[in-house]
């Protein structure tokens, strides 16, 4: 750990305080003379006044900041308003190399910097097959139609006007895309959980139940057993979902996103919700429903997100997103500040429901304890867990595992990979490990 | 396919008085679709070809059509690798035969390409007239569809050069695609009726079974990966791809060279969060003098970089010319020195 970064706040003597990345080695090493060269040369100006601090107190107490001693900004300087400027390092970022065009690309949810089970919406992923539009809403329409006439008695066109009368839920969910830890499958690819996990975003969605809307034109669910959801984009994104969903009233046409209007990355204005499916089945800029007797198998399902197997049969129609966990902080990437006391937080979610435990290792999956799970747990949902944690400064690999109320339990690697080998790009749902060496810096490594 | 018709529409309102179902609820809220706006919108085709338009093309024309609307992006042959994975390539005379894939399992494919994963051709002409070209999509008439498709099957070695493909014989083309039997549907992820019950999938039996074993759960543990050290710093900077303050900082990745490219930035940013960069460019006059114009003027003068300091907070002329810098009083102290220093050093 030593001192490579800054840590305000402490009263500390002078020395440590300005090492080097390279001085620290040389210190462990045991080469002191490096040591008291150092600080004989960058010494004499700084250290003077580190221990004047050390000895009277914080400077951040001693000396009143301008905020405590001026004026601040007036009401609605920022009518929009905005993070902090102290803020600005926690963005959606592309992998490099991941896509060769932005329009067909992928960007990932900072996942390492957020809080509790809430995305905030201009930090939600994004995943785009033919770039993005701000769709005029008094332009949009949604159409329902039957494959056949015998499906549905009246095809029909609604108005966002219309859309934005009729009963409406808002529940919370998480949308995970299916592809979300892919670059994983074979071997470890990429440093941090922005990259790894960050795929995943959990919004509060408002909007109507599919099945109203498909019960007002008058669906025949005898025959129509099947829906095709379809955007206005370039791509005009089609999927097949399942009409047994729909039923159930969970599937619902969504404008709302976490009390304002869906961002339009997310599919302003209007975006199908389909909780506990792969992200690609939330149709955005959702344009048209057809209800139909049989499956599409749709570019989306014919040639993408289907599931390579080591005996050369792809998956098709793979849709749930199965009981999964990720440790946020500390993760790859991060280097933890000093031994010591720790809050190890993170998130699990299910595909089938409602997450009912989540256990922690911190010695690669030899023990494990129960996390402390932060409720109301909601269905399909992500759900934020945190475990005490005091840091020895040994070497320690942090694991950790969901059960959702299936009793499901998350896979490690090993297991994962005995049946679905590695070539399987999507529903990567395996045990994610973060190693912790003496240094304090943190990586990604796989643990069989 | 549907196409709205008066029939279905008596029917329906006879049917709506005694359907369990609440159709027609919603006073006031919705509309029937005319059948010319279910048509202008209703264009998926399904692999029973439920959908497909009317029409033909020969791979002739698919050939010049794919040169002209395709190739740019796609490559003359459907071979390249630049914008996205190829389309075409990678089946063998034997895989249209037995309708699988070989390479899958082999292990053989260098990279999967369209034709080595698609089971249904339906999916490919359904695709090419919804969204391609990916610049211009739902650009094309179905006949040029047809053409385009059956260019590539020619590409695949599916049919021969002088084919014409049509709605008419697209079904005898389905029974040659190499992966035709290449997917399956034997799985728990599919979050509807299962296949016993008319659906898809086993009924979401899981593959996988993991135990919550809580003590001494396995003898050692086995490493099976680790971050290459390439990985570790393809992805820029990491300590500021997190907080500066917390429990943890991101791990410093690259040398003190890219923080310096960083901290550039971020004074550029500074700069054009300041407003300087309204005046100001890099090597040439704007309104003021470009930067490197000061650097130099001012180069081995200890004195400069109070002067300048001074001088950007009041405003005033005469050092450049006679339109007047206005004073940038609103600025932090701080932040004038920042600006000054990167100038002096050379902005970039
Ligand atoms: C400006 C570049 C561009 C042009 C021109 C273009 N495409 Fe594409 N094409 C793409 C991109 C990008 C994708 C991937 C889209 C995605 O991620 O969903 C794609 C995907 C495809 C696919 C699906 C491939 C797969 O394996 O998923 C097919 C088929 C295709 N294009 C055919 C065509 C045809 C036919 C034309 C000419 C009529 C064409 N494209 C013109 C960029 C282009
Ligand atoms: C409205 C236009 C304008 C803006 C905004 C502006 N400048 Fe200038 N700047 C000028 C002009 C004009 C001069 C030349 C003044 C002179 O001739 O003395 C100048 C001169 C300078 C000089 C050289 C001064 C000297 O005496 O040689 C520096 C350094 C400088 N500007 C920095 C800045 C910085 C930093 C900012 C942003 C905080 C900024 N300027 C904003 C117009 C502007």
């Amino acid at each position: 750990m030593g001192d490579i970064v800054n840590k305000p706040g402490r009263l500390r003597p002078a020395p440590e305080n300005f090492l080097s990345e390279e001085q620290v080695k040389a210190v462990a090493a045991g080469r002191r003379d490096f040591l008291r060269k150092s600080f004989l040369a960058a010494g004499a100006a700084i250290a003077a006044p580190l221990a004047a601090r050390a000895s009277e107190g914080d400077p951040a107490i001693l000396t009143l900041p301008e905020w405590s001693t001026s004026l601040g900004q007036p009401v609605a300087t920022r009518p929009y308003g905005m993070p902090s400027k102290y803020e600005s390092q926690l963005l959606r970022r592309e992998s490099p190399g991941l896509a060769r065009v932005g329009g067909a690309s992928v960007s990932f949810c900072p996942l390492q910097g957020l809080f509790g089970i809430i995305t905030p919406s201009g930090l939600h992923f994004e995943r785009h097959h033919q770039g993005w539009h701000d769709i005029d809403p008094s332009r949009h329409r949604l159409m329902i139609n039957g494959s056949d006439d015998s499906l549905l008695k009246k095809p029909k066109v609604y108005t966002m006007d219309e859309l934005m009368r009729l009963p409406s839920v808002s529940r919370i969910h998480f949308i995970e895309c299916g592809a979300n830890t892919g670059l994983e499958w074979g071997n470890v690819a990429v440093p941090t959980v922005q990259y790894t996990h960050g795929m995943l975003s959990c919004s509060e969605f408002t909007g109507v139940p599919l099945k109203l809307l498909l019960e007002d034109c008058g669906v025949d669910y005898k025959k129509a057993r099947y829906v095709l959801a379809e955007g206005a984009d370039g791509s005009s994104m089609t999927r097949t979902i399942p009409m047994e969903m729909v039923e159930s009233g969970e599937v619902f046409v969504a404008y709302g996103m976490n009390g304002e209007m869906l961002r339009p990355e997310n599919g302003y204005p209007l975006r199908l919700v389909v909780p506990g499916v792969q992200g690609v089945s939330w149709v955005k800029w959702l344009r048209r429903i057809e209800v139909g007797d049989q499956p599409y198998a749709t570019k989306d399902e014919a040639v993408h997100y289907i599931d390579l197997q080591p005996n050369g049969l792809h998956r098709q129609y793979t849709s749930i997103q199965e009981a999964k966990s990720v440790i946020t902080t500390p993760s790859g990437g991060q280097t933890l500040l000093d031994k010591g006391f720790y809050n190890v937080s993170g998130v699990a979610w299910s595909g089938r429901g409602k997450i009912k435990q989540v256990d922690v290792s911190f010695d690669g999956g030899i023990n494990w304890q129960t996390a402390r799970i932060e409720g109301p747990v909601q269905n399909k949902a992500l759900t934020r867990f945190n475990i005490a944690w005091v840091w020895d400064g040994k070497p320690a690999i942090l694991q950790s595992r969901a059960i959702d109320e299936t009793g499901f339990v998350q896979p490690t690697y090993g297991q994962l990979r005995k049946v679905r080998g590695t070539k399987s790009i999507y529903h990567n749902n395996a045990i994610q490990s973060w190693k912790v060496v003496e240094s304090g810096e943190i990586t990604n490594v796989q643990v069989l | 396919m549907s196409r709205f018709s008066k029939s279905i529409l008596v029917l329906a309102l006879v049917g709506a008085s005694t359907a369990t179902f609440a159709f027609d609820s919603f006073k006031g809220v919705g509309r029937p679709a005319t059948s010319a706006e279910v048509k202008a919108w209703d264009i998926d085709v399904r692999p029973d070809f439920k959908g497909l338009p009317k029409g033909s093309g020969n791979v002739e024309r698919g050939n010049e059509l794919f040169e002209e609307k395709c190739a740019s992006c796609h490559g003359s042959f459907g071979e390249s690798n630049e914008v996205f994975t190829p389309l075409a390539g990678g089946t063998t005379a034997d895989d249209i035969k037995t309708g699988r894939v070989k390479g899958l399992s082999s292990g053989e494919l260098p990279q999967r390409t369209t034709f080595t994963k698609v089971s249904t051709i339906s999916t490919v002409f359904d695709y090419i007239q919804r969204a391609m070209p990916w610049t211009a999509p739902k650009s094309l008439k179905p006949d040029e569809v047809y053409a385009i498709l059956a260019y590539l099957l020619n590409l695949q070695e599916i049919v021969p050069g002088d084919f014409t493909l049509s709605d008419k014989n697209i079904g005898d083309v389905q029974k040659l695609l190499p992966n035709r039997n290449g997917m399956t549907t034997d799985h728990g992820m599919w979050p509807g009726a299962s296949a016993k019950k008319g659906g898809i999938g086993n009924g979401g039996k899981p593959d996988t079974d993991n135990k919550a074993c809580m003590k001494n759960c396995k003898p050692e543990v086995l490493i099976g990966s680790t971050l290459p050290e390439y990985a570790r710093t393809a992805h820029g900077e990491l300590a500021e791809q997190y907080r500066s303050f917390g429990p943890v900082r991101g791990t410093r990745t690259l040398g003190p060279e890219a923080a310096k490219k960083a901290a550039e930035a971020t004074t550029m940013e500074l700069a054009t969060k300041s407003g300087c960069m309204a005046c100001h460019g890099m090597k040439s006059k704007i309104v003021g003098p470009g930067y490197n114009e000061v650097m130099t003027r001012y180069a081995g003068q200890p004195d400069a970089e109070g002067k300048l300091v001074a001088k950007v907070k009041a405003g005033g002329a005469g050092a450049w010319g006679s339109i007047p810098m206005p004073p940038n009083g609103h600025l932090a102290d701080e932040d004038i020195k920042t600006l000054v220093k990167w100038i002096l050093s050379g902005a970039k």
